[in-house]
């Protein structure tokens, strides 16, 4: 007969766990001060301009919002596909999920031109934007997580846990590929225009949000004594380099379809050769730092706690660099109005645009990652969420 | 002379007649006005049957010359701060060259105001609209500046403002935090005048740029366009903007 699961609230003294918030708490307020600060003098203030308008704010954002879907994936796994192996991390892998998409989100409002007109981009949908069909999806994900979340904590629901998590699995997929296609359907800058960014940015996001999760299972599993048995850790390497590979897959297909077509061929030359910064953020970055040597890490026969959590840092790192060829690397490649002509004008056309992030803008993006952090501190805090031992589990067909 | 003899028009006839002259009187020259005015009262909304439109002649537009960026900035009270790079830029002189031929052009570019507007397809709240006439705008009271127009805008025509702005044209409200571009001149083109680039290009002598209504076959516009070869930028992506070029 199977042992039962005893979940525990994060335990150690309060001046530790307070030690802890006031930790977080720096990279929120500065956060804070950063967002008074360019609310007040205007985006001035910040390294964006009309022609990279959307800066590190942006890639703070979208890491924090893809790693929360793919978050999600090992409570999925649990619950809609029967792994029951994950079934203790379901709780923390949806309170991950939604405090990732919290702090996402967070800064994503801050970063409005108007973000005190917040009512209005929540009062007034355009029901033809995928940008609004993102609020919606925003909201329905959150309340579909947070249904599971409860059903999971709540034994009288126990039995829907399922069809919940079916439900959540849904809109996962359609948040996800919502916001690939937030690239891919843009037509009007050559970096983007390839749908192959929805099938890509599920594969980012299961990557991403799979070392996160692991990474903070790691901090509370080091915070205090919960031994994690080499099975679920044999099992969280694997299921991370299944992701990672994914990944190196859709990212190589995705620069190679780019570099094949004719049309986009001077992009991928860009992107790959001659892109300064993003070329080296792209290869050293992506498919280096959180690609190949994260997968070869993660492929090794040999588990230790240390070599999974390197390589989910350097998938958190690559990650970024990711993000930030994506969206800046994207919008630095000059817009082709004239194909076949040389274009120059006193609007920067036909010119590779400069960027250079400012400090409010990384303070921004880093307050962010600390609400998200701060999130889960508080509700680990409140909420028995995790087991307190991790390795008396399920069985290896589980 | 008797009474009935006199009275070739009774009271009544001379009462109806008098109060539907001063009634004409009263009225004419405001229908007068009206039709002046582009043919629509202020109360009226804007009409389907018409699609404002622009014809640039590449030929006749001089490099060098901007007097249309100029006309534009003062109209819309677009001013240099000195940081190019965040300044808005509503209209600009493009220089392009051919990279086989090295035939050169300068042409001006703005907003296209297209028939599929890809930034109001994207635009969260709705403020970027298209009105029946055509002309793509933003409602200042409801854009947020989520800048997600400018990076769908395959046209490069749309700028967001980065400070304060001061010493505003009243007919053209503009603030912080927003995201703008080219109106078409909407508050002269309702008062039946042309857009200020189109005036500063025709003043300038060069004559390069033709202002009317597509949809009307009568219109200076809509016979260059059936008679000369014009093409839109981008084409490809069939957004089927109103402004078009030609001699490219």
């Amino acid at each position: 007969m199977a042992e039962s699961i005893l979940y525990r609230e994060l335990a150690g003294p309060s001046h530790r766990y307070w030690g802890l918030l006031a930790l977080l708490g720096v990279p929120v307020a500065l956060g804070a001060v950063a967002y008074f600060y360019i609310e007040h003098h205007g985006h001035i203030v910040t390294g964006m301009d009309n022609q990279i308008v959307w800066g590190m704010p942006h890639v703070f954002a979208v890491f924090l919002i893809v790693a929360a879907t793919g978050a999600l994936n090992l409570a999925l796994a649990a619950s809609v596909f029967g792994k029951t192996a994950y079934q203790p991390l379901a709780p923390l892998s949806a309170l991950v999920s939604l405090a990732l998409l919290v702090g996402g989100l967070a800064v994503l409002m801050l970063d409005l031109g108007r973000s005190d007109r917040m009512i209005v981009a929540i009062t007034r949908l355009n029901s033809q934007s995928i940008f609004a069909l993102r609020v919606i999806l925003y909201d329905g994900f959150m309340a579909s997580v947070g249904v599971y979340l409860w059903f999971l904590l709540e034994r009288r629901m126990n039995r829907y846990i399922k069809p919940a998590a079916i439900m959540a699995f849904v809109w996962q997929l359609l948040l996800i590929t919502g916001t690939g296609l937030e690239f891919g359907f843009n037509i009007g800058r050559e970096v983007y225009d390839s749908v192959l960014y929805a099938p890509m940015f599920i594969a980012f996001s299961s990557a991403y949000g799979t070392a996160v999760f692991v990474l903070i299972l790691f901090a509370v599993c080091g915070w205090e004594v919960r031994p994690v048995s080499d099975g679920l850790l044999r099992r969280l390497k694997n299921l991370l380099g299944i992701f990672v590979g994914a990944s190196l897959f859709f990212a190589v297909l995705f620069l190679s379809s780019k570099y094949e077509l004719a049309r986009s061929r001077d992009v991928a030359q860009f992107l790959l050769v001659d892109g300064g910064v993003y070329t080296a953020l792209i290869w050293l970055g992506q498919l280096a730092i959180g690609g190949v040597v994260p997968l070869a890490l993660l492929l090794r026969a040999q588990v230790t706690r240390t070599g999974v959590a390197a390589a989910c840092t350097l998938v958190v790192l690559g990650g970024l660099a990711q993000m930030y060829v994506t969206l800046i690397g994207g919008q630095a490649y000059p817009q082709i109005l004239f194909p076949g002509m040389v274009e120059s004008s006193s609007f920067f056309d036909g010119e590779i645009h400069p960027y250079t992030p400012s400090v409010p803008e990384v303070l921004l993006g880093l307050g962010g990652v600390g609400l998200a952090a701060t999130i889960v501190a508080v509700a680990l805090r409140a909420l028995a969420l995790l087991p307190e031992r991790l390795d008396r589990l399920a069985g290896p067909q589980a | 002379m008797s009474a009935d003899a006199n009275d070739g028009l009774s009271r009544r006839g001379f009462l109806a007649i008098s109060a539907a002259t001063l009634g004409g009187v009263m009225l004419a020259p405001g229908i007068r006005l009206i039709e002046i005015a582009g043919a629509r009262a202020p109360e009226q909304a804007a009409s389907k049957q018409v699609r404002w439109g622009l014809l640039i002649d590449t030929n006749k537009c001089a490099t060098g010359c901007d007097d249309c960026v100029k006309a534009c900035a003062t109209e819309n009270g677009i001013r240099d701060t000195g940081h190019p790079r965040t300044d808005p830029q509503w209209i600009r002189k493009v220089e392009l060259k051919d990279m086989r031929s090295g035939r050169t052009h300068s042409v001006p570019v703005m907003c296209q105001h297209c028939e599929h507007p890809p930034c109001v397809d994207v635009c969260p709240t709705g403020a970027s609209f298209k009105r029946a006439d055509g002309i793509v705008l933003v409602d200042r009271h409801t854009c947020i500046g989520c800048r997600y127009c400018m990076m769908a805008c395959p046209y490069k025509a749309r700028s967001i403002v980065f400070q304060e702005v001061t010493d505003q044209n009243p007919d053209v409200p503009r603030g912080k935090g927003c995201v703008e571009g080219c109106t078409l001149c909407v508050h002269r083109i309702d008062h039946d005048r042309q857009p200020a680039c189109v005036e500063a290009c025709a003043k300038a002598g060069h004559n390069a740029m033709t202002f009317g209504n597509l949809n009307d076959p009568q219109s200076e516009i809509a016979q260059r366009v059936a008679k000369y070869a014009s093409t839109q930028i981008r084409a490809d992506l069939k957004l089927n903007p109103g402004v078009r070029y030609q001699g490219l």
